[in-house]
């Protein structure tokens, strides 16, 4: 009573090679070359699968990326991949197969009850239904009841799936007729060509369809077109799906493989072909969404490829004339078939039982096809195969930008010429006999001379089929997402004629098929009641992906660590051996603090030891922005805040950089080697765009002369040694230590190799920059590594380090400064009050905005108990309106101040120092008086000690 | 994913480029001569055009700053042009 394998028919599989798998629990056996689709169907399966809304029973429709019903779930080497279509995976020995939507499994379903209440859930019933009383309660139901395949959380694919950009003379999408005939006649003419296919074989529609082209039987062409592309140095990938058409003739492929990693490619075309072939559509009656219902395009490719008979007694239902050889190729198998045609008349059959001017109006059965009624009449049949038509496949035409056509020959939307610099050929552009197809590949391939020549010059007659409002029982539009007829027609009574509303009304189109099946009848449908013109109508937008590609395909090796990959210091096993804990700070993986126990507690303990004795740490990711030429000065003062150029060779200066808009962009510290050679010590985070606004001002200001940038970064290592013993550490280290005054910088030799110290402070205390060449670091790191225990010193992290810079009100741009801060809100007005020559962000400062009395200032504050303010509160008014007037940006508590620090952004804040002012965090008001940033040594006794 | 082209480098992933600013707005000066107005023109005003857009672009891997003209409805490059001149 269902389908089953023919005896001999089956061009594609290898009878002597069996291959067993699980499909819902029972045992399915089918031959090397089978797809799941076709195993099942071998093995008499027709139920694979409920529907997403109402557990429908469903079974398989298509034969390929279009098909809306056979979903599977795969489990195959420990690797389980959700929503597989059973038509385009091959089977494999071993494979789970999983049906999707369904507890426990397709055939005993336990929601199949959900059809009955389908009067009750039209369009948009969720929507209308579960918001009033709060959509979250309802939502872990609904998506428990509804949906499609289970993902498995504990599959997690490895980064594995690499990425490959390629460029070709000429792509081919499809290896149909024409797509051959285009290759090939390209390839000839010395292009490179690229020839596509999602299928796992060349042919097209030859493969089940067959035909005979100059003379030969059409694998000998398909071979000669191979042959061509491969001599020309061209490349063909099967298996592939081309899912996208990009800015730039750019196309992404997806092409599997069962043994390796599946590939991602980029391809750039200079020429594109588009043969991508069209896809039949259903037909439109009661229940024809019933297992056992299938596209009779379908049909003949299981038939001839598969070996597959669809049931005992089929159905054809047309109105078409492509319908009949497939027809005629069952009564050749010599199966039981009868073929209506809803037109008068029809080409002939020879043997085939067929008759004219008759209707399907409803299939009939439970779980399957039983039998249907045709012009009113009973009759009884165990598969209906239907055709209404063909839709061109122009998705990739669309992506690309190309518009569409109404041409009523064909019953279709087809490219229309000069929208796409794409070429579109064969059943893709409507042309659907297989001699002109071919003459349009060849064209398209710029071939010369005679094009390719088919006996077969059929002129298919397609005669128009919608959907009936007027029949009764429910129309399937969507087998995916569950649309009815009924559903487009509520959809338009409550004003969603538009087919984009109409799609999102409905979900009609939305599921993973991307409705190739369905989009047709959905916007005919509403052209029908609306009563516009399929053109006036339109199409929905076609977007990529063509079909679902998994994500790990996408994102490649850009996951996990490799995602966005740290920069990483070359002492960081040093730093473990050490006991330090890492975190990252700026795209750079540093140590938090050392040793075990609680974070914050630690940080504190090293920051006082550093503050009473000595701490080093590592430094080494603040930028060394090497400005070296003459006009090396110019460069710096033009593109700082601060000018560089009067500044001493073997001294260092603070300044800034600003953005043209007199944004603070970044601050440090600028140090002077000598006449022609400076070191911007850029903020570790900021090294990059430091450097690009550097070689701006170097190639558009000085014409690129007179001065070179180069980035020595991550060439040299800097560990800073901090703390009122710093210099006895460095002394003690066996290190000779230049006479050095707080800001100078000094170039020395260590070892026999060059060694730079630089005495600036970022914690407030006396501190000593030592920087090697990282070959050298080493060394340098042990050396005073060994001196540490007697000098009562230790490591520190930058958790420490941050503490102590709060302390003396250092800033970190981005954190205690925000998109608006100007350098005279920090407290240095003067370049901005004295600078006559023009530097970066000069006019924004004296801007209405820069020149306003109520920027927001840096300050301290200091609370008037004894815990730390909460980082990020706002800082209000004590009485009157509450309004923002900042707030905090960086808060700490102070074991050398014994109380808690903070620094903010506060509206007017120099004005308002000695004030008191509210910190607004979580409804809760707490007090701090507003003082100066610097908490700590203000008169710089410990800097300059 | 477009691809750009690099005076110096040749054709390359857009990923390696950063786009700097429209060309043909020379930063007006001296500042103290500049109205608020022409400043913020400078600053905000662009004129992203449809079809042709001459443009500075900076390639990131090679540091350099240069003239790309480009086709922003069909994204063909039409001429990409060093803005420095020959050392000598």
């Amino acid at each position: 009573m269902t389908s089953f394998r023919h005896e001999t028919l089956g061009s594609k599989i290898d009878r002597s090679k069996v291959i067993k798998f699980e499909f819902d629990g029972r045992i399915v056996s089918g031959f090397e070359g089978d797809t799941i689709a076709s195993a099942l169907l071998a093995n008499g399966v027709r139920l694979v699968g409920r529907s997403f809304k109402y557990h429908r029973p469903r079974g398989v429709w298509g034969m390929g990326s279009e098909e809306p019903n056979a979903l599977v779930d795969v489990l195959i080497d420990g690797k389980s991949t959700p929503n597989l279509k059973a038509t385009t995976i091959k089977a494999r020995e071993g494979m789970v197969v999983r049906s999707v939507n369904v507890s426990p499994s397709a055939a005993k379903d336990r929601y199949r009850f959900m059809d009955l209440f389908n009067r009750f859930i039209p369009a948009g019933f969720y929507y209308k239904t579960f918001m009033a009383l709060g959509w979250d309660r309802w939502e872990p139901m609904i998506r428990k009841m509804a949906g499609l395949g289970r993902i498995d959380a504990n599959n997690q694919p490895p980064v594995d799936s690499p990425q490959i950009n390629a460029e070709c003379d000429v792509l081919v999408i499809g290896t149909g007729p024409a797509g051959l005939a285009a290759a090939k006649a390209a390839a000839e003419g010395g292009q490179k060509v690229w020839l596509i296919d999602e299928a796992q074989d060349l042919g097209g529609s030859l493969r089940w369809r067959g035909g005979t082209i100059d003379g030969k039987d059409w694998p000998e062409y398909a071979a000669l077109s191979k042959e061509a592309v491969l001599k020309a140095g061209g490349k063909i990938l099967l298996d592939t799906t081309l899912w996208g058409a990009f800015d730039q003739h750019m196309f992404a492929a997806w092409q599997r493989f069962t043994s390796s990693p599946d590939l991602h490619w980029r391809i750039r075309a200079k020429k594109t072909i588009l043969a991508a072939g069209a896809i039949e559509r259903p037909l439109w009656f009661a229940n024809n969404d019933l297992p056992g219902v299938m596209s009779a395009e379908a049909a003949m490719h299981y038939l001839v490829c598969y070996g597959i008979v669809p049931g005992t007694d089929i159905l054809i239902g047309t109105a078409n004339d492509l319908t009949y050889p497939i027809a005629q190729a069952f009564g050749n198998a010599g199966v039981n078939v009868t073929l209506i045609d809803q037109r008068q008349s029809g080409p002939e059959l020879q043997g085939v039982r067929h008759a004219y001017g008759v209707k399907l109006t409803s299939a009939e059965g439970h779980n399957g096809v039983t039998g249907a009624t045709v012009d009113g009449e009973y009759v009884s049949t165990d598969a209906i195969l239907v055709s209404g038509g063909y839709t061109p496949t122009v998705h990739l035409w669309c992506q690309s930008g190309g518009k569409l056509d109404w041409q009523p020959e064909i019953d279709g939307l087809v490219p229309r010429p000069g929208t796409s610099d794409m070429i579109v050929v064969g059943a893709a552009n409507g042309t659907y006999a297989l001699n002109a197809a071919l003459k349009e590949g060849h064209a398209a391939g710029g071939g010369r001379g005679r094009a390719p020549k088919s006996v077969l010059k059929q002129n298919p007659a397609i005669e128009p089929v919608r959907p009936d409002p007027d029949l009764k029982g429910r129309q399937w539009i969507d087998m995916q997402n569950d649309v009815t007829l009924k559903d487009v027609s509520l959809a338009a009574s409550e004003g969603f004629q538009s087919v984009e509303h109409l799609k999102r009304y409905t979900t009609l189109g939305m599921a993973t098929d991307q409705g190739r099946t369905s989009n047709f009848a959905g916007l005919a449908a509403m052209s029908a009641i609306t009563g516009k013109s399929i053109p006036e109508t339109g199409t929905t937008t076609y977007r990529p992906p063509f079909q679902p590609v998994p994500l790990v395909t996408i994102s490649g090796r850009r996951r996990g660590d490799l995602f966005n990959p740290l920069k990483r210091l070359v002492l960081e096993d040093a730093h473990r051996s050490e006991g330090a804990r890492f975190r990252e700070y700026g795209g750079w993986l540093r140590p938090s603090v050392y040793g075990v126990g609680d974070e914050t507690t630690l940080a504190q303990e090293e920051a006082m030891i550093a503050r009473s004795n000595v701490g080093i740490f590592d430094a080494s990711p603040l930028g060394k922005l090497e400005v070296i030429g003459p006009k090396a000065g110019e460069l710096l003062d033009f593109t700082g805040y601060v000018r560089m150029s009067t500044l001493k060779p073997g001294r260092a200066r603070y300044g800034f950089m600003l953005a043209e808009s007199g944004i603070v962009y970044d601050d440090g510290v600028v140090l002077r080697l000598d006449e022609n050679r400076f070191i911007v010590s850029a903020s570790s985070s900021h090294v990059d765009g430091v450097r690009w606004k550097l070689e701006d001002g170097r190639q558009d200001r000085l014409g690129g002369k007179g001065v070179y940038i180069h980035d020595m970064t991550s060439a040299w290592t800097t560990l800073t040694v901090t703390g009122p013993k710093a210099s006895e550490l460095i002394a003690g280290a066996g290190i000779e230590l230049p006479a050095l005054t707080h800001m100078s910088v000094s170039e020395t030799k260590f070892e026999g190799r060059p060694l730079r110290i630089a005495r600036i402070s970022f914690t407030g205390d006396k501190s000593f920059e030592l920087s090697v060449p990282s070959l050298h670091a080493e060394n340098l790191r042990n050396r005073l590594s060994g001196a540490l225990a007697q000098f009562g010193g230790k490591w520190i992290g930058l958790e420490a380090v941050m503490i102590m810079r709060a302390e003396k009100g250092y800033i970190l741009i981005g954190k205690d400064t925000d998109g608006l801060t100007m350098p005279h809100d920090l407290g240095w007005a003067g370049p901005r009050e004295k600078r006559t020559d023009e530097y970066i962000g000069k006019r924004s400062l004296f801007t209405p905005e820069g020149k306003s009395n109520t920027r927001k200032q840096l300050v301290g504050f200091e609370t008037l108990d004894n815990n730390p303010l909460v980082t990020g509160s706002h800082l209000v008014p004590v009485d009157g309106d509450r309004r923002s007037l900042g707030y905090v940006t960086s808060s700490y508590f102070s074991n050398t101040l014994k109380r808690p620090i903070a620094l903010g952004l506060l509206e007017n804040g120099t004005g308002r120092i000695g004030q008191v002012i509210g910190c607004f965090n979580n409804g809760e008001i707490r007090m701090a008086k507003v003082i100066g940033p610097c908490a700590l040594d203000p008169e710089g006794v410990r800097l300059n000690g | 994913m477009q691809a750009f082209t690099c005076p110096f480098c040749g054709h390359r992933d857009e990923t390696e480029f950063h786009f700097v600013v429209e060309a043909g707005k020379p930063r007006p000066e001296p500042s103290e001569e500049v109205s608020d107005e022409k400043w913020a023109a400078y600053l905000h005003m662009g004129k992203a055009p449809k079809g042709e857009a001459r443009e500075i672009w900076l390639h990131i891997t090679c540091g350099l700053y240069f003239l790309m003209t480009r086709d922003t409805v069909t994204r063909d490059i039409l001429s990409s042009e060093c803005l420095l001149e020959a050392s000598e």
